[in-house]
């Protein structure tokens, strides 16, 4: 599968794994990153290149022979012939009509925080209607009623918290609905927030007794706040309290001197600073640099029955969420995303977030472009290490395969693809590591994981 | 002074309740912080607000939220895509929910109250569900509504429907349970049929019963119908403020307010009318 884009007709196409066909360039993904421009013109160009070299291949799958037999009669003359012998032509057309769009009226929930930057901002950036698609992006009140109009249809696909396709897959806080997560949406982008109160007591080991609020109980938010604060020594079960709040309650809730601090997602840490009501304790970046956060969600129904669909759909996202990842496209995007339509937050407290410049609540400005970023490609790591942590809490009883449903509910295989369709640059590697708060993750031994903490409700 | 009717004194005094109280409002917003931290970095003094910068207050004056209605007043019905609209059009939808709902309500809740009122046997029948049902919070259908009904718009507007029955439920039944003996003795020695009676005595003797109980409910529905839409988000009134609460913004949340108890009550005192149209001197 992963040579199924490059040119079959070339025979300049070097065997060997080292540099591009034309060999100008470092690999053949930069090769083809330099040709996006001009083959993105002519769509139905791509597509009967695409359809011709799936059938040279078949041909002549070895690679070796396809190129004598270029070499010997040119490539134009094996199109010709291949023409002749093949119709192409019809399946071509025959790929284009399996290509029309099922469902062109799509709705998609979202809550409004800055994690859903993608799924927003390619509502007024034109992403959806570049793929063909009229997508309405409705606003929602909190994770549950989100996951309700999900799974009751209101909504074709969501935004969703990284761990809510597995809860929901398992079953778990809900019936069981076969989900699945084709996209992530940001890495990084959540901090802890104190209340201004507490500024001198910047050790967790002192904060025994706080209240604490994440989004939700299948959030890394939850995840990534009990490790950090086991790691400290402290029960988040018994030490602290944690509850569940909406995150566009949360500063509110601070201000009412209801909870002590949170770790939820921007803006409203931001927030809580430019409303001089908290200062940003550590930015969850500093606990595992490039952990998910948000995704982009549909329900497996929704893939297998709407496939050409749910391509677009996730071709948009995808485009949407690389364009989102380029520092020089963070300013515009606070303005397009601001308005009382979208996240209705003051432009300054977005353009804060995203440039990674901003003010800290205790009187510093911070300079970090990495506060939050945006990576499209679901790693299975990545929900193994959800699925431990829901293990690890008591969320996930008795033993399951990690591996086959990360597999099932992530589907990093369908975003590289489309992500290399796109000539987009994927990374090489097919399993991503990581490590939190500096203790590496080993996805295939997911049990043994579990085992290693102190802390633990097993 | 003392020639005036009570109704302009009445005016009168309303009115100077209402500038003593802008006035405190005006005056206890605008003292108090305003100092303003010195040395502050001017780099870091952008990137926050105003609150947080100067520690002024927040909390708005009365001022701004005139200027926050004039704006809304000014601009009712525009429709800048499907999270934000006009308050008009946000009204619309939550009078709208609130009078299918309530309506829907009135079929079921009268006839029905019909039934239990002339039933000795059902009224104590169904006495338990109904004392029962009667305190349940009408929100805490919503989880169960949204998973039967899987449709947020119906699920609120089946929340009004549930609130709203039970008042009119039981006052139908009081009322028409309570019509006066002799009234119903004269209806049988004319020999007047059970339909006729009920149209021709018992429903004009119970109507205002029945109409204290449409008022009541009419009032709890629009209460309820702001919580349910802040609960489910989409369209409506409530769904205006939590998407305010959600920017913080304390002007607008109070020109809601403002504007939620002006709606609440017009529709009350439209059914007031209609029960003044009903009442009989005994």
């Amino acid at each position: 599968m992963s040579s199924a884009f490059q040119d079959a007709f070339s025979s300049k196409f070097r065997l060997s794994r080292r540099g591009c066909n034309c060999g100008q360039h470092a690999s053949q993904a930069a090769h083809d990153a330099a040709l996006v421009p001009t083959v993105a013109q002519s769509a139905d160009g791509q597509l009967r290149r695409v359809i011709e070299g799936a059938v040279m291949r078949a041909l002549f799958p070895v690679d070796a022979e396809r190129r004598n037999f270029l070499r010997a009669v040119g490539a134009t003359t094996a199109s010709a012939a291949l023409g002749a012998l093949f119709p192409i032509a019809t399946a071509t057309d025959a790929f284009a009509q399996g290509g029309a769009i099922e469902k062109k009226d799509l709705k998609i929930g979202f809550i409004p925080i800055t994690c859903a930057t993608p799924i927003i901002m390619a509502s007024p950036m034109g992403f959806y209607a570049k793929q063909g698609l009229n997508v309405e992006v409705i606003k929602t009140a909190g994770w549950a009623v989100i996951r309700d109009k999900a799974i009751n249809k209101e909504y074709d696909a969501a935004h969703m918290l990284a761990p809510m396709p597995l809860a929901i897959s398992l079953g778990i806080g809900s019936n069981p609905i076969p989900y699945t997560m084709p996209a992530v949406e940001n890495i990084n982008g959540q901090a802890i927030t104190l209340a201004n109160k507490h500024k001198e007591r910047r050790d967790p080991k002192s904060w025994k007794g706080f209240k604490f609020a994440v989004p939700f109980d299948f959030s890394m938010h939850n995840y990534l706040l009990r490790y950090y604060l086991a790691e400290h020594g402290l029960d988040p079960d018994t030490d602290v309290q944690i509850r569940s709040v909406p995150p566009p309650e949360m500063v509110a809730n601070l201000r009412a001197d209801n909870i002590d601090g949170f770790l939820g997602p921007d803006p409203f840490n931001q927030r809580a600073v430019f409303d001089g009501v908290g200062f940003i304790h550590i930015l969850s970046k500093e606990l595992w640099d490039g952990h998910p956060c948000c995704a982009f969600a549909a329900s497996r129904e929704f893939v297998t029955t709407m496939p050409n669909t749910y391509v677009a759909l996730l071709k948009a996202i995808i485009e949407a969420t690389v364009f989102a990842s380029k520092a020089e496209n963070r300013k515009p995007i606070a303005t397009a995303i601001a308005p009382a339509n979208y996240l209705n937050q003051p432009e300054t407290v977005l353009e804060q977030i995203l440039t990674g410049t901003y003010a800290d609540g205790l009187g510093q400005v911070k300079r970090d472009p990495n506060r939050v970023n945006f990576d499209p490609i679901p790693w299975d790591s990545f929900a193994i290490w959800i699925l431990t942590q829901m293990k690890r809490w008591g969320q996930l009883k008795g033993d399951i395969d990690y591996k086959a449903v990360a597999d099932q509910i992530y589907l990093a295989t369908d975003a590289r693809k489309l992500m290399r369709e796109m000539g987009l640059t994927v990374p090489e590697a097919t399993t991503k590591t990581f490590s939190v708060m500096g203790k590496p993750f080993d996805a295939t031994r997911p049990n043994e994981y579990i085992a290693s903490f102190a802390i633990k409700r097993t | 002074m003392h020639s005036w009717p009570l109704q302009a004194r009445a005016s009168l005094v309303s009115m100077l309740i209402l500038v003593v109280l802008g006035l405190a409002w005006h005056i206890g917003v605008n003292t108090g912080g305003g100092t303003g931290q010195a040395n502050i970095d001017p780099e870091y003094a952008k990137l926050i607000g105003a609150a947080a910068n100067t520690g002024k207050s927040a909390m708005p004056g009365p001022l701004d939220v005139l200027a926050k209605i004039g704006q809304h007043l000014k601009e009712p019905f525009y429709d800048r895509g499907p999270n934000d609209k006009g308050i008009g059009i946000q009204l619309a939808y939550s009078i709208g929910r609130v009078l299918l709902g309530y309506g829907i309500a009135v079929l079921v809740a009268i006839p029905l109250g019909f039934l239990i009122g002339m039933s000795p046997l059902m009224n104590r029948a169904l006495d338990p569900f109904i004392q029962i049902m009667k305190p349940v919070s009408p929100l805490a259908w919503m989880p169960l509504a949204l998973y039967t009904i899987k449709d947020s718009a119906i699920s609120s507007i089946f929340v009004i429907f549930i609130c709203s029955l039970w008042p009119m439920l039981v006052n139908t039944a009081f009322g028409v349970s309570s019509v006066r003996k002799e009234w119903l003795n004269v209806a049988r020695t004319l020999e007047v049929g059970s339909v006729r009676r009920a149209f021709t005595v018992i429903l004009p003797a119970a109507a205002p019963t029945i109409l204290t109980g449409m008022r009541i409910s009419i009032g709890i529905a629009w209460l309820v119908i702001v919580a349910a839409e802040m609960l489910v988000g989409g369209t409506g009134i409530g769904y205006f403020v939590w998407n305010e609460w959600n920017n913080l913004s304390i002007t607008n949340v109070i020109t809601s307010i403002i504007v939620i108890g002006l709606v609440g009550m017009i529709l009350d005192q439209m059914l007031a009318r209609v029960a003044k149209l009903v009442t009989y001197p005994e």
